[in-house]
Parts: structure tokens; C-alpha cells; sequence
């Protein structure tokens, strides 16, 4: 029979790496689902296989290999992946190569027990992965009068349907994640998970400033809170009847502090004065910053730093902060009536409003930043520089194939130059290194102060108000046990007791109908942070779930 | 129904009290030592000596309002949730085991545990700091594994009775637990 393989289109511009997906062996195809990148360690790999299965009751394995090379055919690559499938043992192995940007691949299917020499006919089939996951395949409708042949025909494409539409739990990890498995699948196209999928927002900018700014993220969420509760479809269960009240209490409370506070806030024309201070809040913000830089331009704290590096970083971002000040003073006329205006998008929730806080608060030390990620890229490449050329120093080399440190000869003129550079770059790192200690605490402040906010919001969003009201008035509804109380006995006559309920705890309340929000909290532990703290790579302190970021 | 007292692992005195209300349903109750005096006095004026101390520095009256603020509130919540006044077992044959503890401010906090899940009552050793001590606790049976204990659930836990007043509860909680093996449900 011919062989189909079924490739996912977004993964056509992926990495070399692994395929991994489903065989149906009656239809003889091969539903591929993702991409599985180098490098990886063979077990991990079963390992999450097996527990795919496990959860999916779908049976994904390795299926072949992938290789998308942007030169010519790599010879010591085609024997590695050739190695992979002794590995990975399945029948037929599949090896599928796309060289530079053509648009015709090479697809090979490799079967160790079958003594047919003859070249087995392939057929590519493309499919758009996210469609077929959200779609639902209806069968013909005059089944009852169909032959055989439909049903089986029928039964082909339902087959692919539903492997690709139970295996959701594939598509939760993808390569951005950090983890051991490094898998490309319909995710990676960073999909913008929302109610407005219009065209509009599918344009490079706009996409872009929405998934920046938290505003957007914030109305994504209640739109999609209000999808849940104008919804025609009846709670089925308890929990989804309990979900369905906590949303609609939430937006409530929300949108009446909400219209309170813009009460409060047009009352006496308090807007107004807002709009005037922040100008000179503005200014008086750039104004410490040039003194800060003055000061460490100086000699900082007693240290004596490198004359000529410092006053070439100290003028740079001088420069960017007169830049700045002269676009806030141009935008100056304009500020109050903006202020106005978006002060009114409040009546939509208390949680927009700091939402918008949050995202002021984000434009106006924007050059805080800009400065921190100068600094952070410049130490950053000063750390790596130095390491590199320590190894140097040392006879050693990295290894970037085995991933490990290796001793390697080098001429005396490498030496001489590597020393050199070697010396140049330490003798400099004070300088640059408390540039970026600076900036970083200020941008740590920023996080913080964005930080807390973001906590409020969440917890606005998250708090289940309708079931702490029950809980408080109707006791009774959320029962956590029984409890029995011992009434007056008599001598002969049969125990008398009392059966009363006892209600859930507060804390169990919360726990239990916590409605989710969409930022996940950092996913690095403190030891991490301190890490990429000290090798200058940049922070990201929150990740957005349907974000990507590299 | 008869109160015995005893002594609590700390030393301070505790009494047991039992009732039984029918041939398969006692209660053993478990009175803590209660709030000391001198102790709440103590604490209330280094609290107080303190604040003026503040209030030598700073010259500011509102240090001492709210040094009575907060001592006040600090011995409400102690009361209402740290503070447990007594701690009772309820075993009804065939029904379950309830476990009451009853706060200084009037809170109860109840669980029960139904029949079927408990394995046993025991009394289990467990060595703390540099003290042996001895506590009652319930075993959970887990429902996928007859002979495994899925919980053990630690009994008297702030009254901490000593062996002897131990045994005695133990003695009065297994006699209704043999009631169980005894009649086959």
C-alpha cells in the first residue's frame, strides 16, 4: 500500500530534529504532530512519550527524522539521523529532508523486515494543524444507505481528525518553553489566543503592541468572561454553574468600582490635575536619572573607574535622556486630553483602569528600560567575551558539538591577541559592570512597582465573590462534611442523634472556585534569576499564557 | 459519666471526661490546661512598655492607642484561633468517628470520619526534640490497597494528654471498634 504522511504545515520551517505523531498501520499513514528539536536526551524523550500516551490514550511515538538544512546536504548529519532510528526503533522509518528554501523534499521510508527492494511510493500530504485540532469532522448524512468503501473512506479521515484533536496535551509545551523537550507544532506560529481574531490584528504592529501592552490582555480576558456567561448553553454540573455565577458577580463588582472610581475621579475635574502632574513627574524622573548618570560618570561611591569608557557609556545615555525629555515636552499639549479620554475606557472594569495604570507607569520609564537592556546587553557580551578568552588563556576551547570543554593548540598569534583582548575586557568590567547594576535595580524597581499592581489585578479577577457570598449567607450549599450532635437519651429507647452540615472553610472556598487568570508567574526560581542576573541576560519577569517570547 | 484528671506531656493538669450514651456511642473529652494568668499579664505589659518606650522617643499619643489597638485584636484572634479550650472524640459504632475542638471564643471546628475508612486506632511514638512522647491517632484505610494505610490522623494534639490518660481512651475507643468485627456489616 502507498505510504501517506501527514505533515503539519506550520512545522515546514522548523529545525532539524525528530518527528514524532501517530501510525495508523490499517490506512498505512503517519499522522505527524511535531517536531521534536536537537538536542535531547533518548529518554527523556520516551519517557514524555509514554506519559503523552498515558494521558491522551493516543499512541504517539518517534516516527523519523527531519532535516532542514539551509546549505548543502551535510554528510556526517544524514549518518547521525540515520543513527536515530536504531534508537528509536519503529517500522517504517521515515526520513524526510528539505534542503535551503525548496519547495520539493526528499522523503524516504526505511523498512528493516520487509525484503521488498522495490522504492516504496510516498504521498506529502500538508494540513493546516490548528484547523484540523478545532474542527469537527460530520460523517455524510445518508449513512444508513452508504456501501463499505465510504464508511472505510469516512473512517480514514475521522482516524486523522481525532488524533490530532485528542492530542491537545501535545501542543501545551513547544520550544519556547524551557524544559527538556523542545517540540515545534501549530503553537510556535505565536498565535494570538483572543476574541479578536480580525485580520487587523494579524499586521506585524499591531500584534505586536497588543500582546505588549496588559490593557489589551485585560479586555481579551472579560470579553472572553462574557462569552462564558452570555452563553446559551446550560451549566451542566455544579462547578460549571458555581464558574458561571463567580464571573458574572466579578464583572459586576468590577465595573460598579469601576464607574466609581471614574466618579471620583471626573469629580472636580481631578483628571485634569493628574494630567498636569505628570509632566513634571515625568521631567523630574529624568532629571534624577542625569544626576545619577553624573554622579556615576564621576567617581561613584570612591571606585575609580575608566575614564574614557565611562564617558563615552555617561554621554550615550545622557544623550537618550534629552532625547526623551524633548519628546514628553512635545507631547506635552496633547497629555490631558488623552488622559481624558482614556480615564473614561474606567467605566469598563477597576481592573482596566490598572491595567492602564500599569501600562503609564510602563511608558514613562520606558527609557529606564531602554537603558537597562543597553547595559545588560553590554555586560552580557563582556561576560561571554571574558569566558571565552579565559578558556583561551588556558589552552581550552568549547566544544559546541559534544556541548563540553575541550583542551585545543592554538598559534601565538591567537595567544597574543587572545591575551590582549583577554586583558582589555577585564580591566574594563568594573566600569560597565556598575553600569549595569544601576540599571537593573532601577528597572527591579519598575518590576516591582508594575508587579504589585499586576498582583491586585489578578486578584480581582481570580476572586470567587459568588461562593465566599454563599458561604458566608448559605452555609449549607458547599458542605465540607457531616457532623453529629448527641441529643437527650433515654434509657430502652434507640441513640438519638443529630446530623448537621459542616459547611467548607474559607480557604478551601477560594481554593476550590479560583477562577483562572491568564499571566503565569515567573516560572524561575530564585536561583535561576540570580544567575541570569550575574551573566547579564535579560529578564522577562512575567510571561503572558499565548505570548511568545524568545 | 466521670471526669478523672491527669497531666498534659508539659506538665500542666488536664482532665479526661467520659459519657456514654448508649452501647455504641461514647464521648471522651479532653479539657486543656487554660489561659494563665500571669502569662497574659507578662505579655500585656511588655507590649505596653514598649509602646511608651515609643512614645518617649517620638512624643506621638497615637503609639499608645495603637499599642491598646493592636493588643486588643492580637488576644481576640488568639482566642478565636489559636486558643483551643477542649478537644473531644465522639465514636458511634457503625457510623464513624467525629473529632471536635472547641476554641476559647466558642468556635468549633468539627471533622468526621466515616466508618468504613478507619483502619484503626493506635498509639504511636514519636520522638520530639529531646522528648518521647506518646499520641492517639486514627489510621485511614485506602481504598485501592485493604492492608495499606492511605492517613494517619494525630488526636489531642493541643492538649497532648500523657500515656496513662491515653490508655484509658484508647481502652474506651477499641471497645467499639470490636463491636464492628464482631457484627459483620
Amino acid at each position: 500500500m502507498v505510504l501517506k504522511v501527514f505533515f503539519p504545515s506550520c512545522c515546514s520551517s522548523a529545525e532539524s530534529g525528530i518527528l514524532i505523531g501517530c501510525w495508523i498501520s490499517k490506512q498505512s499513514s503517519a499522522v505527524i504532530l511535531a517536531v521534536v528539536h536537537f538536542p535531547f536526551i533518548p529518554v527523556q524523550v520516551k519517557q514524555y512519550l509514554s506519559e503523552v500516551q498515558r494521558v491522551t490514550k493516543v499512541s504517539v511515538s518517534v516516527l523519523g527524522t527531519w532535516s532542514n538544512s539551509k546549505q548543502e546536504k551535510e554528510e556526517s548529519l544524514s549518518e547521525f539521523l540515520e543513527d536515530l532510528g536504531t534508537i528509536f526503533s519503529h517500522e517504517p522509518w521515515i526520513q524526510i529532508s528539505k534542503e535551503g528554501d525548496s519547495k520539493f523534499w526528499s522523503c524516504s521510508a526505511l523498512r528493516k523486515h520487509s525484503n521488498n527492494l522495490k522504492e516504496e511510493e510516498i504521498i506529502l500530504v500538508y494540513y493546516d494543524q490548528r484547523k484540523v485540532m478545532l474542527s469537527h469532522l460530520h460523517p455524510p448524512l445518508d449513512t444508513a444507505t452508504s456501501t463499505d468503501q465510504e464508511a472505510d473512506d469516512a473512517l480514514k479521515l475521522s482516524a486523522i481528525f481525532d488524533t490530532v484533536a485528542k492530542s491537545k496535551i501535545l501542543f501545551m509545551t513547544d520550544r519556547y518553553d524551557d524544559g527538556p523537550i523542545k517540540l515545534t507544532h501549530w503553537q510556535s506560529d505565536g498565535n494570538i489566543s483572543g476574541v479578536c481574531r480580525s485580520r487587523v490584528l494579524k499586521f506585524w504592529p499591531l500584534s505586536f503592541l497588543w500582546s505588549k501592552l496588559s490593557t489589551c490582555e485585560q479586555l481579551g480576558h472579560r470579553l472572553q468572561h462574557l462569552q462564558v456567561i452570555s452563553s446559551s448553553q446550560k451549566a451542566q454540573n455544579q462547578t460549571q454553574l458555581m464558574r458561571k455565577a463567580n464571573i458574572f458577580v466579578s464583572l459586576l463588582i468590577d465595573v460598579v468600582l469601576g464607574i466609581l472610581l471614574m466618579s471620583w475621579l471626573y469629580r472636580k475635574n481631578r483628571i485634569g490635575h493628574l494630567a498636569d502632574t505628570l509632566i513634571p513627574v515625568a521631567d523630574h524622573v529624568a532629571e534624577e536619572l542625569q544626576d545619577l548618570l553624573q554622579w556615576l560618570m564621576g567617581a561613584p561611591a570612591g571606585l575609580k573607574m575608566n575614564r574614557a569608557l565611562d564617558q563615552v557609556l555617561g554621554r550615550f545615555f545622557l544623550y537618550h535622556i534629552h532625547l526623551w525629555i524633548s519628546y514628553i515636552h512635545l507631547m506635552s499639549p496633547f497629555i490631558e486630553m488623552i488622559l481624558w479620554y482614556v480615564g473614561l475606557s474606567a467605566c469598563l472594569g477597576l481592573t482596566v483602569a490598572l491595567c492602564i495604570l500599569s501600562d503609564i507607569i510602563a511608558l514613562l520609564t520606558f527609557h529606564i528600560y531602554c537603558f537597562y537592556v543597553y547595559g545588560a546587553r553590554l555586560y552580557c557580551l563582556k561576560i561571554y567575551g571574558l569566558s571565552s578568552l579565559w578558556r583561551l588563556f588556558r589552552g581550552k576551547k568549547w566544544n559546541v558539538l559534544r556541548q563540553r570543554v575541550d583542551s585545543c593548540s592554538y598559534d601565538l598569534d591567537q595567544l597574543f591577541i587572545g591575551t590582549l583582548l583577554f586583558t582589555i575586557l577585564l580591566f574594563l568590567l568594573p566600569t560597565t559592570a556598575l553600569y549595569y547594576l544601576v540599571f537593573t535595580l532601577l528597572r527591579l524597581l519598575v518590576v516591582i512597582v508594575q508587579g504589585l499592581i499586576h498582583l491586585l489585578v489578578d486578584l480581582i479577577d481570580s476572586l470567587p465573590l459568588y461562593s465566599i457570598i454563599l458561604r458566608l449567607c448559605r452555609s449549607y450549599r458547599l458542605a465540607a462534611g457531616v457532623k453529629f450532635r448527641v441529643l437527650e437519651q433515654q434509657d430502652g429507647k434507640p441513640l438519638r442523634l443529630l446530623m448537621q452540615i459542616n459547611p467548607l472553610s474559607y480557604s478551601s472556598v477560594v481554593q476550590t472556585y479560583r477562577l483562572p487568570t491568564y499571566s503565569c508567574y515567573p516560572k524561575d526560581s530564585w536561583t535561576s534569576l540570580c544567575k541570569k542576573l550575574f551573566l547579564g541576560e535579560l529578564i522577562y519577569p512575567w510571561k503572558h499564557k499565548g505570548e511568545k517570547q524568545d | 459519666m466521670e471526669e478523672r484528671r491527669y497531666r498534659s506531656a508539659g506538665g500542666a493538669p488536664i482532665a479526661l471526661r467520659r459519657r456514654q450514651h448508649s452501647a455504641s456511642c461514647r464521648e471522651l473529652a479532653v479539657r486543656c490546661p487554660r489561659l494563665q494568668l500571669c502569662s497574659l499579664s507578662a505579655v500585656t505589659s511588655a507590649v505596653w512598655l514598649a509602646a511608651y518606650g515609643l512614645f518617649a522617643l517620638t512624643e506621638n499619643s497615637m503609639v499608645l492607642s495603637a499599642a491598646i489597638f493592636v493588643m486588643l485584636i492580637g488576644l481576640i484572634m488568639y482566642l478565636h484561633f489559636v486558643k483551643i479550650d477542649q478537644e473531644s472524640l465522639l465514636v458511634i459504632g457503625s457510623l464513624g468517628i467525629q473529632v471536635t475542638s472547641s476554641y476559647a471564643s466558642g468556635k468549633e471546628s468539627t471533622t468526621f470520619i466515616e466508618m468504613s475508612q478507619v483502619k484503626d486506632v493506635v498509639i504511636n511514638e514519636a520522638i520530639h526534640m529531646q522528648k518521647v512522647i506518646y499520641y492517639l491517632c486514627i489510621l485511614l484505610q485506602d481504598p485501592r490497597d485493604p492492608q495499606g494505610i492511605s492517613e494517619v490522623v494525630p488526636l489531642f494534639q493541643s492538649s497532648k494528654p500523657r500515656l496513662d490518660c491515653l490508655i484509658e481512651v484508647y481502652r474506651s475507643c477499641q471497645e467499639i471498634l470490636d463491636q464492628r468485627k464482631t457484627v459483620p456489616q
